[in-house]
């Protein structure tokens, strides 16, 4: 967060032709204020706004209409059945989760890089987080039959004198997701605090004034306050780094501890974390692109944010082929037979259609990242996006279904088709991510403003001179 | 009425600045002229400002460490405690305590009391929440939230004194100098 004068200077800079700057020049301490406040204070509620909120918000109907049969019913109103036990639920589990990720790399792994542009997109990405692994954590309860008694996942004293067993990644799975939804909810909160303290002094409605004033704590920017602020704020940073990539390590051990051809590899920690980060990149800008159209904020949000974001999605999206690439290299040089026919199976298999879909959606397509002008063509970013996005999805599907679906004994093979309600439930969240999105950035400040008033050039104290 | 004579009538002088600059230059005078208690409000954080107002260390980070060690020990303890001695299960003939299997979740405990410590330390330290402070009484204060940088020199301090200290914060060159009420 410290830089040094000239970094500052630079930042409004143009270091070469093609490297559009971080923040326009010309934008005072009130401005940036004034503008990332009034979105929410002042801008009246426009149609299109309460027309997708009204999409997502029926979408989330339907996710309570397919939970209330589910719950009725059984998990027998979804495709899964042995041996294809896991389905949908897990692969939008893993999907959500992974999507999530990118907002802790940007609002913790950038902030210890000292990479200043993350301070425009910092904000609205740590509340995606926030709701993606909302989202993701539904599917495992969900799954679980009787969801009622998901609580039996946590170590508690029962009067049935059992306990959870601790060598099972599925454990484990449990206290990093939910360690993970705690920090990232206080990261974003304290992050906020003196926003909402902004937002307190600026609101004009009585009620308004009040809930920001209880949520902002009385915050008044003492130099003695911001001085464990920082300290705190660059060690939970510290904190959430190694966390976050724990999350989809341990997530990718509830496949690589099992024996399945296909899973039981030790590449699986760093693809996934590498996977995780790609969509979740892809989901900050599905969700950029837009906010900062609608909202006029290309003096804050600007083509540098969009071109560094298609950047680390290029990269990642390369590590995630060299993940791809080597499960088939490993599968033919192990020497085993259940490995291989894993792989021929993916390749020419009842699944194929979607394994080649995959390759397409996540390696072939976003190579035009390559060309600088396809990352400075917004409309080609967002749709390079969604297909990222549909692209992961399709991982997870092709990693768990097909060597679910025909492991080592044909006797015991099977094929797995999800159902209408395994759709209803994967669009359901969805629309409950939007509906969330579109809520956010309505109440709350979406970019961080006292991090931008930072950026400023007058923000520097300068000593020394006159 | 002795008792309430006593009573410094006001909470302080506020003196009111346009840039950080001149915050930290005018903090760092009154420092040099002997004031103690008072702080410096500013709309983000200025490293320099909690140096000139005297304040260089906190204890969050040891706070942050204490939360660590004491998730750690604790998540491995619960694991130990449940898998070795409480309810002891034979998972595919390995031993009981078989602790790298245990690495997992002490780890996320170790982050998780971390985390948590801290961001309730920090708030405790800083003394928040607290909704009333004498502070927001002045109208031009509400703007250290945005654009203004303010200094407070508090009664409490030994040498403050009214018409001293008001003359001192005149000469720093502040916008504006408000008393603060109680």
């Amino acid at each position: 967060m410290q830089q040094g004068p000239e970094e500052k200077t630079i930042l409004q800079d143009v270091p070469w032709v093609d490297e559009p700057p971080v923040m326009l020049p010309g934008q005072t301490y009130g401005g940036v204020t004034d503008q990332i406040a009034d979105a929410v204070l002042k801008r009246p509620i426009g149609l299109g706004w309460l027309a997708g909120l009204f999409l997502a918000m029926t979408l989330v109907a339907l996710l309570g209409a397919a939970v209330t049969y589910l719950f009725l019913v059984g998990v027998g109103i979804w495709g899964i059945q042995i041996p294809g036990a896991w389905g949908f639920a897990i692969i939008n589990f893993v999907w959500w989760i992974g999507i999530g990720h990118a907002g802790t790399l940007i609002s913790a792994i950038l902030l210890l890089l000292k990479q200043t542009w993350r301070n425009s997109i910092n904000r609205f990405a740590e509340a995606m987080t926030l709701f993606a692994v909302a989202c993701a954590g539904m599917f495992p309860v969900l799954h679980m039959g009787r969801p009622w008694l998901a609580y039996w996942l946590f170590p508690y004293p029962n009067s049935m004198g059992v306990w959870p067993q601790f060598r099972s990644p599925l454990v484990w799975d449990v206290f990093a997701v939910s360690t993970y939804a705690t920090i990232s909810a206080v990261f974003w909160y304290v992050g906020l605090v003196p926003d909402l303290a902004t937002m307190r002094e600026k609101a004009t409605h009585r009620y308004t004034k009040a809930v920001y004033g209880i949520l902002s704590m009385g915050w008044r920017g003492s130099a003695r306050h911001w001085k464990r602020y920082e300290a705190l704020y660059i060690l939970l940073a510290g904190l959430a780094t190694p966390l976050v990539l724990s999350v989809h390590t341990v997530v990718s051990f509830d496949f690589s501890i099992a024996i399945l051809p296909g899973w039981h590899t030790t590449i699986f920690p760093p693809y996934f974390v590498a996977g995780a980060i790609y969509s979740g990149f892809a989901m900050v800008l599905v969700l950029a692109i837009p906010i900062r159209h609608y909202y006029h904020l290309e003096n804050i949000i600007t083509m540098r944010h969009l071109q560094n974001s298609a950047k680390i999605m290029l990269a990642t999206g390369l590590i995630v082929a060299y993940g791809y690439f080597f499960e088939a290299f490993i599968a033919f040089y192990s020497g085993s037979t259940y490995e291989r026919f894993m792989m021929e199976n993916r390749w020419f298999g009842p699944y194929a259609i979607l394994y080649w879909l995959l390759i397409i959606t996540n390696i072939v397509l976003p190579q035009v990242l390559w060309i600088p002008k396809v990352r400075a063509n917004t409309k080609l970013l967002f749709l390079i996006s969604l297909d990222v996005l549909v692209g992961m999805w399709l991982e997870r599907f092709i990693i768990i279904v097909t060597s679910l679906s025909r492991d080592f004994l044909p006797s015991s093979w099977g094929h797995y088709v999800a159902t209408r309600w395994d759709y209803a439930v994967l669009a359901g969240t969805i629309g409950f991510f939007s509906a969330a999105m579109y809520i956010f950035i309505r109440i709350m400040p979406a970019i961080s403003i006292f991090e931008i008033r930072q950026l400023l050039p007058e923000s520097e104290v300068k000593l020394h001179e006159s | 009425m002795s008792h309430r004579a006593a009573a410094p009538a006001i909470y302080g002088l506020l003196a009111e600045f346009d840039s950080a600059t001149e915050l930290v230059k005018a903090t760092r005078a009154a420092y040099a002229a002997g004031y103690r208690k008072m702080d410096a409000y500013s709309p983000f954080p200025i490293e320099e400002a909690s140096d000139a107002v005297g304040f260089f260390k906190t204890r969050v980070p040891l706070v942050v460490l204490l939360g660590g060690l004491l998730g750690g020990l604790s998540g491995f303890g619960l694991q130990y405690w449940i898998n070795v001695i409480s309810y002891p299960l034979n998972i595919g003939g390995r031993p009981y305590d078989s602790w790298p299997a245990f690495i997992v979740p002490t780890f996320e405990m170790t982050i998780l009391f971390a985390g948590l410590s801290g961001v309730f330390g920090m708030f405790a330290l800083n003394g928040l929440p607290m909704p009333y402070h004498p502070l927001f009484h002045v109208e031009q204060f509400s703007r250290v939230t945005r654009d203004k940088f303010f200094l407070c020199v508090e009664a409490a301090d030994p040498k403050f004194d009214i018409v001293d200290t008001q003359q001192f914060m005149q000469s720093l060159g502040p916008i504006s100098l408000e008393e603060v009420p109680h």
